[in-house]
């Protein structure tokens, strides 16, 4: 059964093809053609790369609704999820479960994403962060950002908070840099994959015969209780391991490059003492930068009216966040980086039940890299034209491969 | 105004704790809890963000 667009015209024009190009020199903004989808109205059409055509649901209000609606999926096997490629395997992890297995998977790994938890790991983060600007200082006075201080320091956090020993931290970050390296054949990707399940079941059995207070031994002690096997709980360590790395170092250098290329908006970062200007600062960026892009996937369980259309069971839907987080009717000149709005109630961690669950520290995080970086980097420029940068707009996440830095 | 809190559509995402930790804390699995449920006026703006940026829409603002 075929969908076509729904229009009032005699002639109804094919659905535009998803996901659409971004616009040359404008390495920050949404698509020019997925934002003209925005303006036309609420629920659109768009055709996949396997011909299927999903609902494109374009206004942050139906957004948020309808992430949060029960009548949708995040089932990657169920039938009509419209899936960016070719979907392989059968085992998925949490993320694409619907509950109640998902929220019992999902309240395993909650607690040391608390707030308070979170907090009381910033003079850890500061560290590292520090500890690599130490390095970058003490080196020539240019490097690649990327290379030296954005994937580290998510990788040395993520360490800290599974319970990686200090020794090990070189082993595990060249195998996380594997992981998502655009140059590793798909045999080095399944290695470095291999190496860290293995190494943190190893670590996990002595997590086991000694508690420490980390995430391993949290799951250690669930491993114990018989909730889950050790596999499992090592999976979900590189779980969290994947989804944390690449996206907060994409932030980090794309947030960088962003704050360059707005000087304006740099110095008030850079010159703000106010812990609370330096959080709106990071809302404001996720908000702008939306590194997510590509839309978020569900389908439909039953039928759902919504924006006047009717999305039937079984259809598929995508939630561009990225155009969201520019809707006119919720941020005033939206397509505007300014560091001083409120941005809170963006959708750049999604919403509903899968909502990013590393929220917290991704947002310490790069409220610590934020407020340090540039004050203690001031003279910090790019290295290279904006032109002869080289972005992910065929990655997962969105972001910038290299990013060359002087100082 | 009376705030409730559903904690079994809680999915710990901490950001009513973020708007107003002294309406909202978690518990050591991070589910939420409501401190307060009767709140002075005053509090009225940030206990909405909370209600706002609740992605499980688990928090209810009455008056």
């Amino acid at each position: 059964m075929t969908s076509t667009v729904r229009t009032g015209g005699a002639q109804a024009p094919s659905a535009p093809e998803f996901p659409m190009p971004r616009a040359e020199g404008c390495p920050f903004d949404p698509p020019p053609a997925l934002k003209k989808e925005q303006e036309q109205g609420p629920l659109r059409k768009v055709r996949l790369w396997d011909g299927t055509t999903p609902w494109l649901v374009t206004r942050y209000a139906d957004q948020r609704a309808l992430l949060a609606d029960p009548r949708t999926s995040a089932d990657i096997t169920r039938p009509g999820y419209p899936s960016s490629a070719p979907v392989r395997g059968s085992s998925f992890g949490f993320i694409l479960m619907d509950d109640p297995e998902h929220a019992r998977q999902r309240r395993m790994v909650t607690a040391p994403f608390t707030i308070k938890r979170v907090e009381a790991m910033r003079p850890a983060v500061q560290k590292i962060v520090d500890g690599l600007i130490d390095d970058m200082l003490a080196g020539p006075p240019r490097a690649d950002l990327v290379q030296a201080f954005a994937l580290p320091v998510p990788s040395l956090v993520i360490c800290e908070l599974l319970g990686v020993p200090y020794a090990d931290h070189d082993f595990f970050q060249e195998n996380s840099k594997i992981l998502i390296s655009r140059s590793a054949a798909p045999e080095e990707r399944g290695a470095a994959h291999a190496k860290l399940i293995g190494y943190l079941d190893e670590l996990m059995g002595h997590k086991i015969a000694r508690p420490a207070d980390d995430l391993l031994s949290g799951l250690g002690t669930r491993v114990g209780a018989g909730e889950l096997s050790r596999r499992e709980a090592a999976e979900t360590g590189v779980l969290l391991l994947i989804a944390g790395h690449e996206t907060t170092a994409n932030m980090i250098a794309l947030g960088t490059l962003a704050l360059l290329e707005h000087p304006d908006q740099l110095a008030l970062l850079r010159d703000s003492d106010d812990p609370k200007a330096v959080a709106g600062a990071v809302e404001e960026l996720l908000r702008y930068l939306n590194i997510t892009h590509g839309g978020r996937r569900r389908v439909a369980v039953e039928d759902i009216e919504i924006g006047g259309e009717v999305i039937r069971a079984g259809e598929g839907i995508i939630v561009p966040n990225d155009i969201g987080n520019r809707d006119p009717e919720v941020f005033a000149d939206p397509d505007r980086l300014d560091l001083g709005r409120d941005a809170r109630r963006h959708v750049a961690f999604g919403f509903g039940v899968h909502q990013c669950l590393g929220q917290p520290l991704a947002r310490m995080e790069l409220q610590v890299v934020y407020s340090t970086l540039y004050r203690r980097i001031p003279t910090l420029r790019l290295d290279a034209g904006l032109e002869d940068l080289s972005f992910k707009h065929d990655g997962a996440v969105y972001g910038v491969y290299e990013l060359p830095v002087a100082w | 105004m009376k705030v409730t809190l559903d904690q079994d559509k809680c999915v710990a995402s901490g950001q009513c704790v973020v708007a107003a930790d002294d309406v909202f804390d978690q518990d050591d699995d991070g589910i939420a809890v409501l401190l307060d449920p009767t709140p002075p006026s005053d509090r009225a703006e940030d206990v909405e963000q909370a209600a706002a940026v609740c992605p499980a829409l688990a928090i209810r603002i009455q008056g």
